[in-house]
């Protein structure tokens, strides 16, 4: 059977073939502004490159925030659904996902089967995103592949004063006037959102195996943070981008077109006040 | 020939001198300074009467920014900082404030600048900052009884503002008229992340919305960020509103919509301040404040003079 699974993430779309069970291609392009345009040139370059046409596939599941931007799909699943179902195949012990993509932070209690327990979300806010990681890198003046390598490379933790990302940019800019080392920069950056995915993921509890995913865990001075910030070890499976939309291709396999899971959104992450 | 970088987040900058004071005859003058995380504020007042101030953006480096925001004010006086008798920090930047003496919370200061500017009648004040937002409740002598703060986050806050001007390209000062512009009210935009809401905006942008409906939307949702703080606290009147962002008509009047009480008239309390025309500006209220207290300080011989000339 021929199946495909469609992420529509804020900053990628993601898309898996799959046939019976095994990846046969997979492609990843820009969402941009006109997202379903993107997901419709994505999916026939994708068809493409394995030499099919639509009409070969049997089903098409969508997931991701903006997963209903896929007209042509059978059905969309929540994004915490179709993680817990590709981790589960991918990393049989995981129980704790911890997944950090552009936009948002969640983090999934799954059971041995791949069904969600608990499920925690920041979608409101920048900071414990990826697009945090990308503002800074911005600030810094380098990519965030070698603010990932130059963060391993700090020695000393600075801890940063903002959460938001707003005030993390004019934070970061007087570091660097203060002439602080970039790579403790780095550091102090991804130590910040460590901080904040640590205090979402402690809201479902932490449970080993802890498994990341999304596109910030690539991000290897990311990971390194974020396994001091949960003192435990983090696993993270080949290409955690595509976890989304291969868990809504198996999602599509098993005929899985509609499914629901409980949320606890983090508003703001209760930060908002303080008086003194 | 360089090419002209227009930053449209750059509020004019100002400052004003009393023609109607003769500061020789005065017998205290104070100064309250405050060095806010965008703009530094520094006010001189001779016997508990405004003399002259300053309205400057903060620089990199608070003490400049301290020093320079007082020599502005004292532009076209014949005053020195060593004819001040005693000096107030307040603000973000307070201990970084080489000429005060002492430092007293913005909170303090803003209500107590408030009670004087807008008189003895208002109960909540909110400062709307550049960097936070605090919505204060003060008795009728200008003391705080309780206040709730947002200095977490961008959203609602004058940074924000800036960073959206720029991303639309209008000057700060043209948001408020502009989102008046519009044919009917938009919804807001839904992002309180000033990250998010950029992104929202560009969106908006490419699907050709016009730009004063996105600039109201845009006001709404800063509207609606600063009633859910206040809400927090409960609004009392009178209701007075102090800060860069009270200047912003777009977003005080949706304000005032959404918590359905109208804010105090930004006019001086005293009669006298107004029939000379002397200027009005929301943000140097902190400031004021600050020299107030100064003033209250050495009359009450709680503290002496530290006067050089």
């Amino acid at each position: 059977m021929l199946v495909a699974g469609i992420d529509v993430g804020g900053k990628n779309v993601h898309i898996v073939l799959m046939k019976d069970g095994t990846m046969l291609e997979k492609g990843a392009a820009p969402t941009g502004i006109k997202k379903a345009e993107a997901v419709e040139q994505l999916y026939d370059k994708v068809l493409r490159q394995a030499g099919l046409k639509r009409e070969d596939v049997e089903h098409v599941v969508a997931t991701g925030s903006s997963g209903r931007r896929v007209t042509f799909a059978q059905g969309v699943i929540p994004e915490a659904a179709a993680d817990a179902r590709a981790v589960v195949r991918l990393i049989p012990s995981a129980r704790t996902i911890i997944d950090v993509g552009a936009e948002e932070g969640r983090a999934i209690k799954i059971n041995s089967e791949g069904r969600v327990l608990d499920f925690a979300i920041n979608e409101k806010c920048a900071a414990g995103t990826g697009t945090f990681v990308d503002t800074m890198a911005r600030a810094l003046e380098i990519t965030v592949e070698e603010m990932a390598k130059a963060s391993l490379q700090s020695t000393q933790s600075i801890p940063m004063n903002a959460q938001c990302a707003v005030f993390g940019e004019s934070e970061v800019v007087s570091l660097i006037h203060a002439k602080t080392p970039k790579h403790d920069i780095a550091r102090a950056v991804h130590d910040a959102i460590a901080g904040r995915i640590g205090s979402v993921a402690r809201i479902v509890g932490l449970e080993k195996d802890v498994v990341m995913i999304g596109g910030v865990a690539k991000n290897t001075g990311f990971v390194e943070s974020l396994k001091r910030e949960l003192a435990t070890d983090v696993l993270i499976p080949d290409e955690p981008d595509f976890v989304g939309a291969l868990g809504a291709a198996v999602a599509a396999e098993t005929g899985v077109i509609e499914e629901k899971v409980e949320t606890r959104v983090v508003e703001r992450q209760d930060y908002e006040e303080s008086s003194n | 020939m360089a090419e002209e970088v227009r930053e449209f987040w750059r509020w004019p900058e100002s400052h004003w001198a009393n023609p109607d004071i003769d500061w020789k005859q005065g017998k205290i003058i104070t100064s309250g300074v405050d060095v806010g995380s965008v703009s530094t504020q520094a006010v001189i007042m001779v016997d508990g009467e405004l003399y002259a101030f300053s309205s400057t953006r903060t620089g990199s480096d608070s003490p400049d920014s301290a020093l320079k925001g007082l020599s502005i004010a004292l532009e076209g006086t014949s005053m020195t900082a060593d004819n001040i008798d005693y000096c107030i920090g307040t603000g973000y930047g307070r201990v970084n404030v080489p000429m005060a003496q002492q430092t007293i919370t913005e909170i303090a200061c803003h209500a107590r600048g408030a009670n004087f500017v807008y008189g003895s009648a208002v109960r909540t004040v909110m400062d709307m900052g550049g960097q936070d937002c605090k919505a204060i409740r003060c008795d009728e002598r200008g003391k705080v009884i309780k206040f709730m703060m947002n200095d977490k986050c961008a959203a609602g806050t004058g940074r924000g503002m800036e960073v959206f001007a720029d991303l639309i390209g209008v000057p700060v000062w043209e948001i408020g008229p502009r989102s008046f512009q519009v044919e009917k009210e938009p919804p807001m935009i839904s992002s309180t992340c000033v990250v998010f809401a950029k992104s929202e905006v560009v969106g908006l942008l490419e699907e050709g919305e016009p730009e004063n409906d996105i600039i109201a939307a845009y006001c709404a949702a800063m509207a609606h960020r600063i009633v859910e703080l206040l809400n927090r606290l409960g609004v009392e009147k009178e209701f007075a509103i102090t800060g860069g962002i009270a200047k912003n008509e777009g977003v005080v009047k949706r304000l005032e919509k959404e918590i359905d009480v109208k804010t105090m008239e930004k006019v001086w309390h005293n009669p006298e301040y107004n029939s000379r025309n002397y200027p009005f500006d929301t943000q140097i209220i902190g400031a004021l404040g600050a020299a107030l207290f100064a003033m209250a300080l050495l009359e009450r011989g709680r503290v002496k003079s530290a006067r050089k000339a």
